[in-house]
C-alpha cells in the first residue's frame, strides 16, 4: 500500500467539516436550496404589478339610479363596481371586505360614501370614486396634469429582499451549522477524545471559521447570482467590497456561533439558545422590511445588532454602490462582535 | 502491596500516589496508589462505579485530581501536557466517532495531530479493518468501531496506551478478536493500562491486576498470585429444586462448618458456593449434609477459582453487581 503524506491538522480538520456537511443532505438543503426557494417565492408574491384596482359597491333606491352611478364610477379604470339591490347586502359586502367602499344614493340623488377611514384601501377608493363621480357631474380641473409612471431597478421589493436574505443566510450558516457540529461532538464525547490528542484547540475552533468561509463563497454566488439572473437584482458596488462585507459578517456570525455553543451539552439546549439569538434579528434587523419602521428610540440598539449591520452594508453595496469607506461603521460593528464573541467563547468553552 | 515512590519513575511508566477525587458527595477515588512498570499490561479490575474510569482519566490528564500525585512517563501534567499528549494513546469509554466519515478519513484526522506516528494504512491493517477502510463509521459493527477507536489510539505510535473498558458491550467473538489484538500489542513490548469489569479479560490480558473497590486498591498482584491468595483449589456450586426450603444465612453457616476444608460459603445467582481445598472430600460431605436442611440437590458444579472469586472473597459482592 502506498503511504500517503500526512496533511497538516488544520487542513484535516477543515476537510472533516466539509465532508460532514456535504454528507448531510438536510444541511445542504437548508443552506443552499431553501434561501433560493424563499427568494423565488417572495419575489413572485411581491412582484411589481400594474396599478391595482379597487372594488366599490353601489346601492340606490331604484335600479336605474344605481346604474347611472355605476356608469359614472366605471369611467375610472382603477375602480371595479358591484351593484347591490339592498342596503343589507351592501353592508355585508363592506363588512367582509369584498368591497372597499359603498356609494349609497337616496331618492333625492344625494350621495353617501360608506367606508372605514382607517383602511388605506378604503381611503383610496373614496378618492377615486369621488373624482369619477364629480367629473361625471361636470367638474373640470383648473390645473392640467400628466402622469409619468416609472419602475426603477434597485427600488423594487425583490432588490430590497435579496441582500436581506443573503444576510440572514450568513447569520444562519454561521450560528446554526457551527453550534450543531460542536454540540454534537461534545454530546458524543468526541470533543473529549480530541483534546486527549496533541490537537491544538485553537486550530480546532479555527477549522470551523475556515470551512465556513468555503461554504460562504458558494452561498453568496448562488444567492446573488440567482437574484441577478432571475430578478435582475443589481450589484452596483464593487465585488471586492461585497466580498469584504460577506467575509467580515461570516466571521462575526461564526464567532457568535462558537459563543452560543461554548457551554451547551445537548442539541436541544443549543437549538433554543440559537433561536433566542437569531429570532430577534430576523424581526428587528430589516431582513424583510426596513428596520426604520421601528420607533426612533430603538434605532441605536437595532443598528448595533450584527445582522442589521450586515444587511445595511449589503444593501448599501449592492443597491447604492457604496464604497468600503462609506460602510466602515457597519464593518466596525461586525468586527466588534467578532472579537468579543471569539474571546469570550475561548474563555468559557467546555471541552468535555 | 508495594508503596511506590515518585523516585521510582525511571523504571515506571505510571506512578500514582494517594490519589483523591470527589464529585459532590460521591468519593470516586479514595487514596489510590499504583505503580505500572514499563512494558507490562496492567489491569484495573473492579465493578461499575469503583472509580476505575475516574482514575484512568486523571492519569490521562482529562480530569484534575483533588489530591495526590501522578507521574506519567516520568512527567507531570501540569508542566508537560503537550509532550505527554504526543506520547500517549488513549481510548475512552464512550466516544462516538463521527458517523459521516470513513475509517480512513477518521484515522487520517487523528494521525495529523501527532508529530510522528504510524502511516494510516499500516494502522488500518493492524486492527484488521482493511476491507472497511472506505466504509462510513456509521455502518461499522460494535466490534469494528471499537477496533477503530483502538486504531485512533495507536496511530501516534504511543509509548503508553490507556484503554478504558475496551470490550464492554461487545459480543463474545468481537471480544476475543480485540483480546488477540491487545495481546499482539503486548508482544511488541508496549505498556498498556486497561480497565475492565470482566475478570476473564483481566486474567487473560494483564501481567498484573489491581482490584479496585470504592476508590481504593484492595488487592494487587499477578492474576495467578491473586487467585492463589484464596488458598482454595476449587469452587463448589450447588443449587436446589424450586419450592424446597431455601438455605438461610444460619443454615449456610452450618453447612460450611460441616463440610471439611470449606470456606466463605455464600449465596450466588440461583444457588450457593463454597471454596474448598479438597473436592474429593468436600463433595461427599456436602451431599451428606444437604438432606439435613431439607434441600434436594438439582445441580452440582465445580470450577477453578478466578479473579471473580477473589473479588467476592474480598468484598462479599460479585463484580457484576456493582
Amino acid at each position: 500500500m502506498a503511504e500517503r503524506p500526512v496533511r497538516p491538522a488544520l487542513a484535516e480538520l477543515a476537510l472533516v467539516r466539509l465532508r460532514e456537511f456535504i454528507r448531510e443532505p438536510e444541511a445542504v438543503f437548508w443552506t443552499f436550496i431553501f434561501p433560493l426557494l424563499l427568494a423565488a417565492g417572495l419575489g413572485i408574491a411581491f412582484r411589481n404589478r400594474p396599478a391595482e384596482t379597487v372594488k366599490v359597491g353601489v346601492v340606490a333606491t331604484s335600479a336605474a339610479a344605481a346604474e347611472t352611478t355605476a356608469v359614472a364610477l366605471r369611467t375610472s379604470q382603477q375602480l371595479v363596481v358591484d351593484v347591490f339591490r339592498a342596503d343589507s347586502a351592501a353592508a355585508r359586502a363592506l363588512q367582509s371586505g369584498s368591497v372597499a367602499m359603498v356609494v349609497a344614493r337616496d331618492a333625492a340623488g344625494a350621495l353617501e360614501y360608506r367606508f372605514d377611514a382607517s383602511r388605506p384601501e378604503a381611503r383610496t377608493a373614496r378618492l377615486l370614486a369621488n373624482e369619477a363621480l364629480q367629473r361625471a357631474a361636470g367638474r373640470s380641473d383648473p390645473v392640467s396634469v400628466r402622469d409619468a409612471s416609472i419602475t426603477a431597478r434597485g427600488s423594487r421589493y425583490i432588490d430590497f429582499l435579496i441582500p436581506g436574505l443573503l444576510g440572514m443566510n450568513i447569520m444562519g450558516g454561521g450560528i446554526w451549522s457551527i453550534a450543531f457540529s460542536i454540540v454534537t461532538a461534545r454530546n458524543k464525547k468526541l470533543l473529549k477524545r480530541l483534546v486527549a490528542t496533541p490537537m491544538s484547540r485553537g486550530e480546532y475552533l479555527l477549522s470551523f471559521l475556515l470551512s465556513r468561509l468555503g461554504f460562504l463563497v458558494v452561498e453568496v454566488i448562488v444567492l446573488v447570482g440567482f437574484g441577478a439572473l432571475v430578478f435582475d437584482v443589481p450589484v452596483r458596488g464593487s465585488l471586492v467590497t461585497l466580498g469584504v462585507v460577506c467575509l467580515v459578517s461570516a466571521l462575526a456570525f461564526s464567532a457568535l456561533g462558537l459563543l452560543v455553543s461554548s457551554r451547551a451539552k445537548t442539541v436541544e439546549a443549543v437549538s433554543g439558545l440559537s433561536n433566542l439569538v437569531m429570532l430577534p434579528m430576523w424581526i428587528f434587523s430589516g431582513v424583510f422590511f426596513a428596520s426604520s419602521n421601528f420607533p426612533a428610540a430603538f434605532q441605536p440598539v437595532l443598528r448595533a445588532l450584527p445582522l442589521t449591520a450586515t444587511v445595511d452594508a449589503l444593501r448599501a453595496t449592492m443597491l447604492q454602490g457604496a464604497s468600503l469607506a462609506s460602510i466602515v461603521g457597519e464593518l466596525a460593528v461586525l468586527v466588534a462582535w467578532l472579537v468579543v464573541s471569539f474571546i469570550v467563547a475561548l474563555r468559557i468553552f467546555r471541552w468535555r | 502491596m508495594s508503596s511506590p515512590t515518585l523516585s521510582a519513575v525511571t523504571t515506571s511508566a505510571l506512578v500514582v500516589r494517594d490519589l483523591r477525587k470527589t464529585f459532590g458527595d460521591v468519593i470516586a477515588v479514595d487514596g489510590l496508589t499504583l505503580d505500572v512498570r514499563t512494558g507490562e499490561c496492567f489491569g484495573l479490575l473492579g465493578p461499575n462505579g469503583a472509580g476505575k474510569t475516574t482514575t484512568i482519566e486523571i492519569c490521562e490528564g482529562l480530569t484534575a485530581p483533588d489530591g495526590g500525585e501522578v507521574a506519567v512517563l516520568g512527567r507531570r501534567w501540569a508542566s508537560d501536557a503537550r509532550e505527554l499528549r504526543e506520547r500517549l494513546g488513549i481510548q475512552l469509554q464512550e466516544t462516538q466517532l463521527s458517523e459521516k466519515l470513513t475509517v480512513e478519513e477518521t484515522l487520517s484526522l487523528f494521525r495529523s495531530f501527532y508529530r510522528s506516528g504510524h502511516p494510516v494504512e499500516r494502522t488500518i491493517a493492524l486492527v484488521q479493518l482493511v476491507e472497511k477502510r472506505g466504509a462510513r463509521v456509521g455502518t461499522l459493527s460494535g466490534g469494528q468501531k471499537q477496533r477503530l477507536a483502538l486504531a485512533c489510539a495507536l496511530v501516534g505510535d504511543p509509548e503508553l496506551l490507556f484503554l478504558d473498558e475496551p470490550t464492554t458491550g461487545l459480543d463474545p467473538q468481537s471480544r476475543r478478536q480485540l483480546w488477540e489484538l491487545v495481546e499482539s500489542l503486548k508482544s511488541q513490548g508496549r505498556t498498556i493500562v486497561l480497565t475492565t469489569h470482566y475478570m476473564e479479560e483481566a486474567e487473560r490480558l494483564c501481567d498484573r491486576v489491581a482490584i479496585i473497590d470504592r476508590g481504593r486498591v484492595i488487592a494487587l498482584g499477578t492474576p495467578r498470585e491473586l487467585i492463589a491468595s484464596l488458598g482454595a483449589s476449587q469452587i463448589v456450586f450447588f443449587s436446589a429444586a424450586d419450592g424446597d426450603r431455601t438455605i438461610d444465612e444460619h443454615a449456610l453457616g452450618a453447612i460450611g462448618r460441616a463440610v471439611q476444608s470449606a470456606r466463605a460459603p455464600r449465596a450466588t445467582d440461583g444457588g450457593w458456593e463454597l471454596q474448598v481445598d479438597a473436592p474429593h472430600e468436600a463433595i461427599p460431605a456436602l451431599l451428606a449434609e444437604l438432606p439435613r436442611h431439607g434441600v434436594r440437590l438439582t445441580e452440582l458444579r465445580t470450577h477453578s477459582p478466578t479473579l471473580e472469586d477473589v473479588f467476592v472473597t474480598l468484598t462479599g459482592r460479585a463484580l457484576r453487581d456493582g
